[in-house]
């Protein structure tokens, strides 16, 4: 059924939670995740043109890179982006659904597709702000993140290993899983200790997955100028020093 | 968006029958008498002609279409469901429609028939416009035009082929139903130039500022994007040369609207049933195209919120 589950207070809300803060932009996430998947119970995700120009093929995980420039100061920041699915807790890609293929699980919040019920009409990813889901033409349904649903509550795997696969491959521990609907939960502490928010509020979605903003960059230009602006008055050093300043100053 | 031609053909053609069964449905609820049968079998073949067409060609849009009927079950959430259950629904009124006229007898049930092959009609239509002005992400689609302009243009194609129909049939259209057409024409060139000026001096209220939250630091710009090839987001949603040629195609798009306004105007001068006949399918087949390249730019024009992760300065 597309319509979404009852909202209930205290319900599990399992997501990601991204710190931009320390992301290198290695794409090892979306490398773990296109590997993990390719072979999970979701799979696979087949590649047209694999091995020729111009590859194609379904990915859950994209990771942007941008700059951003403040107008006032020009101060200049690079960010690493990574981008996959929010799990919103309000989604329209999952009620345009005509079949009922898309549908979000009440247990745990986790928005998935049943690909033997797609039709592959393309509307969900039409109404996903997000560009989580991405259609493959060689299968004709459309993908998208399952949170590695098959991952985390595996039990063959090791308690640790219960993890989504993007989680585990990042080798600066910028992404964190875990229950976003329980507020005293490591990620919801890591959201309020570092102000994480959501991406485009304003369309009312309610995403789960919450960004780490970067923490506030060193002006470089500032301490340059400020060393430049210091006066010292040669009068008062020794000779060997006034000589020395004389050389460095050249 | 993607301008993919089964949905283009679709929405067209489908527009089209149901505007055509629409007029056929209305006249025979008013006055049944006042049409012969065959020129109403004529019409109801057509009309269902241009949809079941529309309808299959949708069908190709898919992926999996031997799954198609599987859609009919989410009518409760998706438009896309309830406009495959009433367009499937409208097959039973229109053909029932066909036999009570056939038989001649049975006034009242035809009259309830053709009432509720209106509404069909009607509703089809509204469906396929909530499809796309109910999706949030697209800024020229998610208006208050997008809803009217489908219902207009399914009506104003319904009333061209009407008369064309009839035109066939040597039964002069009368002078009132020529003029209200050509008023259904003007109004749907004033909507869709209301349309044309709203896409271009509004926009969607999030930027790539808002998009990766990153405003708050400053202006934000692509450095280096995720993949070097394309993917499906940017085929799918980043379709870019129709903003090019956008202004020649609206100036088509006007062009074919004012001959079919000149050829209407005409039939009202002329009383030769053939060269008539001949007239008005000429305006029937200008107005099609005409929306087919109107529908396509509806398509090609409308920019999805993730191409705002891609490019980032956007106009």
């Amino acid at each position: 059924m597309t319509c979404l589950p009852q909202a209930k207070s205290g319900a599990k809300k399992l997501g990601l939670v991204i710190d931009l803060d320390i992301c290198v932009g290695c794409h090892a996430c979306a490398v773990a995740c296109k590997e993990w998947n390719d072979g999970g119970d979701f799979g696979p995700l087949p590649d047209e043109n694999k091995q020729q120009r111009e590859p194609f093929g379904v990915w859950f995980n994209r990771v942007h890179t941008y700059d951003v420039e403040n107008a006032a100061t020009k101060q200049q920041m690079t960010v690493h982006f990574p981008r996959s699915c929010l799990h919103c807790e309000t989604p329209d890609c999952v009620t345009v659904c005509p079949t009922g293929a898309s549908y979000k699980r009440a247990e745990d919040g986790i928005v998935l597709i049943d690909e033997d019920k797609c039709i592959g009409c393309k509307l969900c990813s039409w109404a996903c702000p997000y560009g989580a889901r991405e259609y493959s033409e060689v299968r004709g349904v459309m993908q998208k993140c399952t949170l590695c649903v098959d991952r985390i509550y595996n039990e063959t795997l090791a308690v640790e290993e219960r993890q989504p696969a993007c989680v585990l491959a990042c080798p600066t521990h910028a992404r964190h899983f875990g229950d976003l609907g329980d507020a005293d939960s490591a990620v919801s502490q890591l959201v309020a200790a570092r102000e994480g928010y959501a991406l485009m509020p304003e369309l009312g979605y309610q995403p789960v997955n919450r960004y780490l903003p970067p923490r506030p960059r060193r002006d470089q230009r500032n301490a340059v100028a400020k060393a430049q602006e210091e006066k010292i008055d040669l009068d008062q050093l020794p000779p060997l020093l006034r000589w020395v300043d004389k050389l460095l100053s050249r | 968006m993607h301008p993919a031609l089964s949905v283009i053909f679709f929405t067209t053609a489908s527009g089209a029958g149901y505007g055509l069964l629409f007029l056929l449905a209305s006249s025979c609820a008013i006055n049944p008498a006042s049409i012969s049968l065959y020129e109403i079998l004529t019409m109801l073949a057509l009309g269902l002609l241009f949809s079941s067409a529309g309808l299959l060609s949708s069908m190709s849009h898919l992926g999996r279409p031997e799954r198609a009927w599987r859609a009919f079950s989410q009518w409760r959430s998706s438009w896309l469901s309830r406009e495959g259950v009433i367009a499937s629904f409208s097959y039973l009124p229109a053909l029932l429609l066909g036999v009570l006229m056939w038989r001649n007898d049975v006034w009242i049930a035809m009259r309830l028939c053709a009432i509720l092959l209106a509404a069909c009609a009607i509703a089809t239509v509204l469906c396929t416009a909530r499809i796309y002005s109910s999706l949030k992400t697209i800024h020229a689609w998610h208006n208050v035009y997008v809803l009217p302009a489908y219902l207009l243009f399914a009506l104003l194609s319904g009333a061209i082929w009407n008369i064309a129909v009839r035109g066939w049939f040597s039964s002069v259209c009368s002078v009132e139903a020529l003029i209200a057409t050509m008023l259904l024409l003007l109004l749907s060139v004033i909507l869709k130039l209301r349309y044309w000026r709203f896409i271009d001096t509004t926009r969607s209220a999030s930027t790539a500022e808002t998009a990766t939250g990153l405003g708050r630091f400053g202006q934000v710009s692509s450095f280096e994007r995720p993949h070097t090839e394309q993917n499906y987001l940017l085929k799918e949603m980043g379709f870019v040369l129709a903003r090019k040629h956008a202004q020649r195609l609206r100036r088509l798009v006007l062009l074919l609207f004012a001959a079919t306004f000149i050829v209407l105007g005409m039939l009202l001068l002329i009383s030769t049933s053939l060269l008539s006949a001949v007239l008005a399918t000429l305006a029937a087949i200008t107005v099609s195209i005409g929306l087919l390249v109107e529908r396509w730019l509806f398509f090609a024009e409308a920019k999805h919120l993730v191409t705002l992760y891609y490019d980032t300065r956007q106009r």
